[in-house]
């Protein structure tokens, strides 16, 4: 008994360690960034770049938990991204100058957060039923009605208060002097940037602290043995849809926040941008950083994120050059063939090897 | 009688979904895997009968001939390079990513082959329309060869898989893929097998559709592969009836959605349509009644 | 799994260390920097390619008749492939690489996220065909295009003026802020021209079916459809209706000029199309004559769409401002965009899109705009 409990301990404290590596990753990243700002030795490309690299990274987490964690394929975050975004910018347009900055910008995000996450629960009920891939064409389904209700949606907000229409704009009926917010395709223009890269890395390390813990927790080990084996976990009397729901909603949450960190770093928002291809696009940085690996999709993400405009030079060859990387990445970290080869090539190089076992632990 | 113009042009289209969701349906029974680069062979397609057209001088049929033999030499290749070494990969994710690596690899060839510029597509069929009720109902000839091909595919398809031997080899490997092994079944050359044919009627809808909608960009197979795909999964994945009856109802269902209901939310309501029928019957219409799945 | 991180994190580390160079622009202080930035890949393509070639006819021409204030000018294009965030992307790489002014971006909503950036940076910003109103907010920027009120509205005026219809459909692409902003402003004009808007359909991501919203206009009984919308739409549109036997007038905006070089089109089917375009391929006059030859010459046969033009103009525009203001290129883009807010309303430039002057204030251009008709094949003025 005791030796077991030995063992659990053991394991707890090394998720610690691994996980305070992840927040060291985060943070030395950070400062080297901020260092290399601060000296003038980085690019404005690389410096534009940076937000959207903390609003992929926070995706690809999120979806990490539904894909990796909780073991359901869904293709329609960019949906909740989507909602997230339109909350929180409108919530930013509506209040204007009515509050300072910094609070307004936390509202924010705490809105874009919320809205999604209830929407995650809403989705969630009816999608959590399905399974495997048509789990997966549900959820694109769902993204993609998202999207096209939020396209016809005008709202505006004057004296009278919220005005909604989904027609055109005259039906909203505004007095003069009312904000027209949300113009249907044409979307919000003018959304405060609020966003920043110090934002953006706070906004990492508190969904890494919500991932981490949920993971590590005691529904986050019921999560996984619903994964794993959902007859099992059913017998011994786990709730199972509802820990799916709760990974499904928080994950949903937090797709939501990176929507607000998008939406408050451009001066324009429309719905193209939430489309299928997003939400397969967060996907590849999952399945290329490992399944369940949230550190492998962060990293996923920055260096997916960064490559296409690092190859910019390249003209109108990089999305080509960019298609056969992905294709040729996949099937080097994937194919068994591959991993064969690796292993081989590894035994070579005997000095590689105690290295790499030595990680293999960690 | 607007009723009946809708109804035709929803038939139409739903059609062209249905061609393009039987090659989509036969490869998921038998691979398992969802092809995403499925929707831009029928890109490859379209584009390849227009060159032989015009740049070639070829007649319509032997042009479509060469492009049914072009996708289906491209359909082999991609399932051998990039699906087959992933086949034991342990997830079927990876094999899903590197579907959309090659849907990605396809469209970005075409851009630079034939430039973003939309290319206007020869009609291939030279078949009068059809006036009915004095000319209230117009039924345009791409309408009746679409109609008549989806018809004679699918009963071809399922003569095929039910009486020859390649084809319950098929339904062999898409029951139990070591079962058949063990049983002398040829897997690897089985799964070919079903890329070539599905890539090949990738190639006659990819025809159809441009024929009807004479226009042909590098984009043009993405959003009817997605929606043939919904169409598949809507008559239940795997199953051929499914997929055909799945496709023409969606075509219906986006055309008189668009047309009563609104023309901006059509897409919700197709996707809408789809929830609810899963959400009655988690694995599409025929999804659990049909034995044979492809 | 881990070996993968390890291979994606060296990766990484690469290609960091590959884009930290500090931003060293690679030109000399004797040559004008010009961006341009557009799609020129996805969608929306050939808009920007289109751009991209009015503007490089441009550049050569005045760098052989001796440059701007005797300093040659420099092009670098970038695409955007009409997303908001990579054109923001591609505005700072520019930047890095020395761009002192922008002729951009191409399409609405990239423009106005670019211009979100120009403005905190004071970077001149004229855009050849972002119609949005938003694309020019901030005083940096002007356009050299109609915006979408003044198209929406002229083209009701039009109609309404000339009695071409009083029963309109219209058939616009919602999902587009050019289509959408137009087609508002149309509807709130009509209304004032006494004009009945039978029917207004719209269409978003399925771009090649357009039969419902053509039996909506036909069971309304409408004799005009204004099509706010594109070139490669518009040719369906024209194809479909006449296969279902729907003979009304066809009106379009700009984005309709195009229409007679798509490859294979059926030129008949767009007989009678009528539209307001300030630019035609085929008009008269020597100045248009020699860029449509060079624009052919140069691009494989290409016939130039009005983009082009827009663009072409658009260099020229900075060319009459830069030399206004006696701007030289050893000033920072700050100081350039500075003189030419003032300049700007100095200048008076005849493009190929007519006679144009600018209000600085709105940064919105005057300029006639043109009604054409397409009789046997070709445009002619109405």
């Amino acid at each position: 008994m005791d030796k077991s409990l030995e063992i659990i301990r053991r394991m707890k404290n090394r998720t610690l360690k691994n996980h305070l590596i992840t927040y060291l990753i985060v943070i030395v990243f950070y400062v080297v960034i901020q260092v290399l700002i601060n000296t003038g030795n980085l690019s404005s490309l690389l410096t534009g770049l940076l937000v959207p690299i903390c609003v992929y990274v926070i995706a690809a987490i999120s979806l990490n938990l539904v894909v990796g964690i909780s073991g359901e394929l869904s293709l329609g975050h960019a949906g909740f991204m989507c909602i997230g975004a339109y909350t929180s910018a409108f919530f930013s347009n509506a209040v204007g100058d009515g509050l300072p900055e910094i609070p307004r910008f936390i509202l924010a995000i705490l809105i874009g957060a919320v809205c999604a996450g209830l929407f995650g629960v809403l989705i969630g009920i009816p999608v959590l039923r399905l399974k495997g891939d048509y789990l997966a064409i549900v959820t694109l389904a769902f993204g993609e009605i998202i999207k096209n209700l939020v396209n016809v949606v005008y709202m505006g907000i004057d004296s009278n208060g919220l005005h909604i229409s989904t027609t055109t704009a005259m039906d909203l009926h505004m007095e003069p002097g009312g904000k027209q917010i949300i113009k249907g395709a044409l979307g919000i223009s003018g959304t405060p940037r609020n966003s920043s890269f110090t934002a953006g890395i706070i906004l990492i390390l508190i969904t890494l602290f919500i991932v981490q813990n949920l993971i590590s927790s005691r529904s986050g080990r019921a999560i996984m043995a619903c994964r794993d084996n959902r007859i099992a976990a059913e017998s011994i009397g786990i709730p199972v849809t509802r820990f799916k729901l709760l990974a499904f909603a928080v994950s949903a949450a937090m797709a939501g926040v990176a929507g607000v960190l998008y939406s408050h770093n451009l001066a324009t928002l429309n719905t193209k941008k939430f489309d299928y291809n997003t939400s397969i696009l967060v996907l590849v940085f999952v399945v290329l950083g490992g399944i369940g690996n949230i550190r492998g999709s962060m990293i996923a993400a920055v260096i997916l994120t960064a490559l296409p405009e690092m190859l910019r030079f390249l003209s109108n060859y990089r999305m080509l050059i960019y298609a056969i990387v992905l294709i040729v990445m996949m099937l080097f970290n994937w194919a068994p063939a591959a991993r064969t080869w690796r292993e081989r090539m590894r035994e070579k190089l005997p000095f590689k090897k105690k290295a790499a076992a030595g990680k293999e632990e960690a | 009688m607007s009723f009946l113009t809708y109804l035709k042009d929803g038939i139409s289209l739903g059609s062209v979904y249905a061609i393009i969701a039987l090659g989509y349906t036969m490869v998921y029974g038998i691979a398992k895997m969802l092809n995403f680069a499925h929707g831009d062979v029928i890109m490859v397609g379209a584009y390849t009968a227009l060159m032989m057209i015009t740049r070639a001088g070829l007649p319509a049929l032997p042009a479509v001939l060469i492009a049914m033999a072009t996708c289906t030499i491209l359909g082999i290749t991609i399932e051998m390079v990039a699906y087959r070494p992933l086949r034991k990969a342990g997830s079927p994710l990876a094999v899903l990513i590197t579907a959309i690596g090659v849907s990605y690899l396809l469209q970005n060839i075409a851009l630079l082959a034939f430039g973003a510029d939309g290319k206007t597509f020869i009609n291939v069929v030279s078949l009068p329309s059809l006036n009915l009720f004095d000319g209230q109902l117009v039924i345009s000839g791409v309408t009746i060869v679409t109609v008549l091909a989806n018809i004679v595919i699918m009963i071809c398809l399922t003569l095929f898989v039910k009486k020859t031997k390649r084809g319950r080899a098929m339904q062999a490997v898409s029951e139990d893929r070591d079962a058949a092994q063990l049983m002398g079944v040829n897997v690897n050359g089985t799964i070919s097998l079903t890329f070539a044919i599905g890539s090949a009627l990738a190639a006659i809808a990819g025809v159809l559709l441009c024929s009807a909608y004479p226009v042909v960009t590098p984009y043009t197979g993405a959003m009817p592969g997605i929606k043939a795909f919904v169409a598949a999964v809507f008559g239940g994945i795997g199953s051929i009836p499914g997929a055909m009856i799945g496709g023409i109802l969606l075509g219906v269902i986006e055309i008189l959605g668009r047309a009563y209901i609104s023309s901006q939310v059509a897409d919700a309501i197709v996707f809408g349509v789809l929830i609810i029928v899963l959400l009655v019957r988690p694995t599409g219409l025929f999804g659990k009644n049909v034995q044979e799945k492809v | 799994m881990k070996k993968m991180t390890k291979a994606l994190s060296v990766a990484a580390a690469m290609a960091m260390a590959a884009s930290l160079m500090a931003p060293v622009s690679v030109f000399a202080d004797d040559v004008f920097v010009i961006g341009a930035i557009g799609p020129i890949t996805g969608a929306a393509g050939a808009y920007g390619t289109s751009v991209m070639n009015g503007a490089a006819i441009a550049v050569d021409e005045i760098n052989e008749a001796g440059g701007i204030n005797g300093y040659q000018v420099e092009l670098l294009t970038a695409d955007d492939t009409h997303d908001a965030e990579l054109a923001t992307h591609a505005y700072d790489d520019l930047k890095d690489q020395g761009m002192q002014l922008l002729l951009g971006t191409v399409t609405s909503a990239p423009c106005i996220a670019v211009e979100g950036l120009a403005v905190e940076d004071n970077m001149f910003l004229l855009t050849p065909s972002g119609t949005a109103v938003d694309c020019i907010f901030g005083e940096n920027a002007f356009r050299v295009c109609f915006s979408d009120p003044a198209q929406g509205t002229a083209s009701a005026q039009y109609i309404g003026e000339h009695g071409l219809a009083s029963k309109i459909a219209i058939i616009y692409d919602s999902s587009d802020p050019y289509s959408a902003g137009i087609t508002e402003y149309f509807m709130a004009e009509a209304e004032n021209q006494g004009l009945e808007i039978v029917s207004a359909e719209a269409f978003s991501d399925n771009r090649t079916d357009f039969s419902a919203q053509l039996n909506a206009a036909k069971d309304a009984g409408a004799e005009l459809v204004f099509l706010p919308i594109y070139y490669q739409e518009a040719a369906l549109i024209l194809q479909q209706a006449s296969d279902m036997g729907f003979a009304p007038s066809f009106f379009g905006c700009d984005g309709m000029d195009g229409i007679l070089g798509i490859e294979n089109f059926d030129t008949s089917l767009a007989e009678g199309l009528m539209m307001l375009t300030p630019f035609t391929p085929n008009a008269e006059d020597e100045m248009t004559q020699n860029f449509v030859k060079t624009y052919e010459e140069r691009f494989d046969g290409l016939v130039p769409i009005q983009f082009g033009a827009d663009a072409y103009d658009g260099i020229y525009a900075m060319k009459a401002a830069l030399e206004d203001a006696g701007a030289t290129p050893d000033m920072s883009a700050s100081e350039i965009c500075d003189l030419m807010k003032v300049s700007m309303g100095n200048i008076t430039i005849t493009g190929l899109t007519g006679e144009i002057s600018w209000d600085v204030a709105t940064g919105e251009p005057n300029k006639e705009p043109k009604a054409v008709v397409i009789e046997n094949g070709e445009y002619q003025p109405m």
